[in-house]
Order: structure tokens, then sequence, then C-alpha cells
């Protein structure tokens, strides 16, 4: 374990892994939140969905097209629509079904939290002027959509008897797939030890607290940590759900590759 | 089960929306008025934005929402998600007295023939228009 400075080669392939690792995470936690769409529980949420969704697609769409400049791809919609699921890099949490309206803002909530704190260390990070200029383009819409999220934690917690039902048992669903966030495989040690990326589990005591507190003040109870937690998307062993949403997102782009808007 | 008339473009809702009490939140957060708790929609608010600073506000139209924070957040996923100002005002609906038809000619008609109360109906004196 001589040798911090590796090939160059190897140094581009690690940056675009962390990049699609962060970019996956938001294209399929976007599309999840795009099924809304039309479906939202009032005119405004629905809205609000939608352009949760838009951002967060955004968000990928440049990251893409940021590691498709680093790698010399022609066109950043490869990621999207030509990789298979075992080589998606996101976390589990993201590809689960959108379910009803207080599990999507439950998964909202924990993956702003975590978007928020991660993207506030990233843009303390990374040195390249492009990307660091995304980040915190990006940011201000995290910081919304954490907004927009936590409110509505409140609300649903401490509305009816209900409502709180209805998100205690979203959180509780989802605790076990939180886990994974803050796991280190040897992809991110590397990344860390080069300075490529951060290091997740330096604000998971910050994450904790900001979901601690907003929970409590819901009159929720915060689910045990120790329990069975998910683990393997980032390495590719996802659930069955990504499959599927691969299926529709990619279907027309694959069987059509030459189609285009009219 | 029908419990009457309701606007047609809320009728998908889950019933945890429709009776959301606030129980302990409802001095934090709620501003609703007495009039709009028991319908099973949302209250409705106006919407005004300030496109510049030091510019006066605009309307710009209306949304449903619980209560203000919520009401903010809405009215700017409608009406500022296009660079359209830098300040919004969210106002409960049935906070606003608004003149009625009846008013109009006591209120409006007076002035229709007093022109000479707009500062266009007098000429400029020449020498501010030479300064010019």
């Amino acid at each position: 374990m001589s040798t911090t400075d590796i090939k160059p080669k190897t140094k581009v392939k690690l940056l675009v892994e962390m990049i699609l690792r962060l970019a996956d995470d938001r294209l399929i936690h976007g599309h999840r939140l795009s099924e809304w769409t039309g479906h939202g529980p009032e005119l405004e949420e629905d809205l609000a969905l939608a352009n949760m969704a838009l951002d967060m697609i955004g968000h990928a769409a440049a990251l893409y097209g940021y590691a498709a400049g680093i790698e010399g791809k022609e066109d950043e919609d490869y990621y999207a629509y030509f990789r298979d699921d075992i080589d998606f890099k996101n976390v589990a949490m993201v590809e689960l079904p959108k379910g009803d309206f207080a599990f999507t803002m439950a998964r909202q909530f924990l993956f702003s939290a975590y978007s928020y704190f991660l993207y506030q260390k990233l843009i303390e990070t990374v040195q390249d002027e492009q990307f660091n200029g995304m980040l915190q383009k990006h940011f201000k819409e995290i910081k919304y959509h954490l907004r927009h999220s936590r409110e509505w934690i409140l609300r649903l917690g401490d509305g009816t008897e209900e409502s709180h039902k209805r998100i205690q048992g979203a959180f509780d669903e989802i605790w076990m797939y939180t886990g994974e966030l803050f796991d280190l495989d040897e992809v991110d040690q590397s990344a860390i030890e080069q300075g490529l990326f951060v290091d997740v589990t330096t604000f998971k005591d910050e994450w904790k607290n900001l979901v601690n507190e907003v929970l409590e003040e819901a009159t929720l109870d915060v689910p045990d940590d120790d329990q069975y937690m998910f683990s393997g998307a980032r390495q590719g062993r996802h659930t069955e759900y990504l499959g599927r949403l691969l299926a529709e997102m990619q279907f027309l782009r694959r069987s059509y590759p030459d189609a285009e808007w009219k | 089960m029908n419990t009457g008339w309701v606007k047609p473009f809320i009728c998908i809702k889950p019933d945890y929306y429709s009776n959301l009490k606030y129980a302990t939140l409802k001095n934090k957060f709620s501003t609703m008025s007495e009039n709009s708790k028991n319908k099973t929609e949302w209250p409705l608010w106006e919407v005004f934005y300030q496109p510049k600073d030091g510019k006066p506000f605009e309307h710009a139209g209306s949304i449903h929402a619980a209560d203000s924070e919520m009401a903010l957040q809405n009215a700017r996923d409608t009406y500022a998600r296009r660079n359209e100002g830098i300040a919004i005002w969210v106002v409960p609906s049935d906070q606003i007295t608004a003149s009625t038809t009846e008013d109009e000619e006591p209120f409006f008609d007076p002035a229709d023939d007093k022109p000479y109360r707009h500062p266009q109906f007098y000429s400029t004196p020449r020498a501010v228009k030479k300064r010019k």
C-alpha cells in the first residue's frame, strides 16, 4: 500500500465512477418523482412534485454531461439509456416504488437531507471550477427540496391520525435503506484518498441530528438503526424494482434509437 | 359517498388530506380562517410577486394551501419558476375586501369627466420643454 499516486487513466475512471454514483441517485429518484405527474394529491402539490423531478433529472443530466466530457463520450444520454441495471450505481432507496404520498415525502426528506450535507461538503472540497459551479447551482434547489419535504413531514406527522399512521409507516419501511447512504466500499475509499470525493461518513451525525430533530417535532418515532440494513445497490446489486423502472425509462430510446422530437 | 359539490379539479383527494386538523401545529402554522375550516378543500390564497427590487408587487394568481408556509411554497412552485421575481406575498383570499359592482358608480364614475386630474391634461410650459 505504498502508492497513493495511481495512473491518470485510473484516476479519471475513478472520478467518472464517483460522478455516476452521484448522478444515478438523482436520475432514478427524479424518475420516481415524475411518476406523480398528473396523480398528485392536489394540483399545487402535483406541480411541486413535477418541479422536483425536473430539478433532479436536470442535476443528473448535468453530471452525466460532465462525465461524458471527461470520458470523451459524445453523448451523455448513453449513461441514462444504454446501461443495464447492474451498471447503475444508485442507492436502493431511490429506486423503490413511489408508494403513497407519505412514502414519497419520507424518501424525499431523507434523501434531500443527505444531499444537502453531501453537496455542502463537495462544494468545500471540489477544485474543478465547472464541477463546483454545477454543484453550487444544484445546491440551491436541494435546499428547497429539503424545505418542502421537511414541512410535509411536520404536517403529516402532526396532522390527523391517518396521516400520522401513514408517515410513521413510511419511515419504518424505508429505514432499512438508509444504511447504504453511508456505506464506504473500496471505490469510495480510494476516491477519498486521492481527494476526488468526500467521505460521506463525516456528515452522518449531522444528517442523523437533522432527521431526529424533524421527526421529533413531527411527533414521530425515529426507527431503530439496529436492524437489517440493505446494501449493495451501489455495486450493482439492486432491488427488483430498478429493472422495471429502466424498462419503462429506456424502452423508447433503445427500440427507436433514431427517434427525434418533431 | 357523496358529500356534496366538489370543485372538479380537486376531485382526487385521499381522505387524509381532507380533514387535516393540525392539532398542535395550529398556532405555529395555521392561518386558516373560521369559514374555511370545515370545507373539504384547502383554503384559497392570492399570490403577489415583486418583479424587481423597489417595484410594486403584482398579482400573479391564486393557489390552494393548508397554511401560510405551504401557501408560500405552492406559490413559488406555481408562479416563480421562471425568473418572475424576487419576492412573493401570499394573502388568504377571504381576507381581501373587494369593491362590488354596486360600488362602481359611486367609486369610479365621478372621475369620468375630470380629465384635469391627470397631469397630461396640462400642457408643459415652454421653458420646461426647452430644457428637455
